[in-house]
């Protein structure tokens, strides 16, 4: 049953001219792998550091307050947000609806802009509630 | 198995398709993504109305009811949309079907395995004496 010979690719990355329909795409995905993989680590971390003592949440705390686990978390928190914002996007053109050319590209940025603006502003208040 | 010719047409069409199967699939992913816009908003609103973010008001909030079985359910249909949204790359990009059997299920153990350690996590602060 295997395949004798390589079955036939469409033109991929390299090939189409960028635009912002493409890249909430790749985001999507992306964003998606980044939540599944870490975000549920993370938050199972969390949920069993909690748990276990005011040690363990210490480890975690010192962890998520180091500039490198400020990062991951800071991107976990947008990548939820751009996730999030693109999946109602999706929710909406899975209706058959806004797939015109120039409301599937406004929508498209409105998903970059909110996550990064709905991004910013909740750090904003959680570096505020830390100090 | 064989497709005879008093076959619906869901019945031919089953286990076709580059991942032989996927409608039941593809609806579970969107429901479960309308149930996590509900409890990832409810999730990012918590943080924000506790009046502080240390380990004794995280505590006292998931021993709650009104805390512990959203948290709860956000761990279920979170780890399930991750699984089904990791389980759409690795359909797309991995195409041998020994590799590809190999990999989700792989996924489907350590989703399970991570589902169960966050669930008992949270079942220790919503029935431990608080800590």
């Amino acid at each position: 049953m295997a395949a004798t010979r390589p079955r036939p690719l469409s033109p991929h990355l390299t090939i189409w001219r960028w635009g912002p329909h493409m890249v909430v795409s790749i985001l999507h995905r992306a964003t998606g792998a980044a939540l599944s993989i870490a975000g549920l680590a993370i938050l199972t971390w969390w949920l069993t550091a909690l748990s276990r003592g005011a040690d363990a949440y210490a480890t975690f705390e010192k962890a998520s307050h180091h500039p490198v686990g400020l990062i991951i978390l800071i991107g976990l928190t947008w990548s939820f947000f751009q996730h999030l914002l693109s999946g109602i996007r999706h929710l909406v053109t899975d209706t058959g609806a806004a797939f015109e050319l120039g409301v599937n590209r406004t929508f498209a940025m409105l998903t970059i802009v909110g996550s990064i603006v709905l991004t910013a502003l909740l750090w904003i208040w959680f570096l505020g509630y830390v100090k | 198995m064989s497709i005879g010719e008093s076959s619906t047409p869901l019945g031919k069409v089953r286990g076709l398709g580059s991942a032989r199967e996927g409608g039941e699939h593809w609806l579970t992913e969107r429901v479960t993504s309308i149930a996590l816009l509900l409890l990832g908003s409810w999730f990012i609103a918590s943080l924000l109305f506790l009046p502080k973010l240390d380990q004794a008001t995280l505590v006292e909030w998931l021993h709650a009811p009104s805390g512990a079985i959203p948290m709860a359910l956000l761990v279920i249909v979170g780890f399930k949309h991750g699984l089904d949204g990791l389980k759409v790359v690795v359909d797309d990009y991995v195409h041998e079907p020994g590799t590809n059997f190999v990999i989700n299920t792989l996924l489907l153990f350590l989703a399970v395995a991570g589902a169960a350690i966050a669930l008992y996590a949270l079942a220790m602060l919503a029935f431990g004496v608080a800590a």
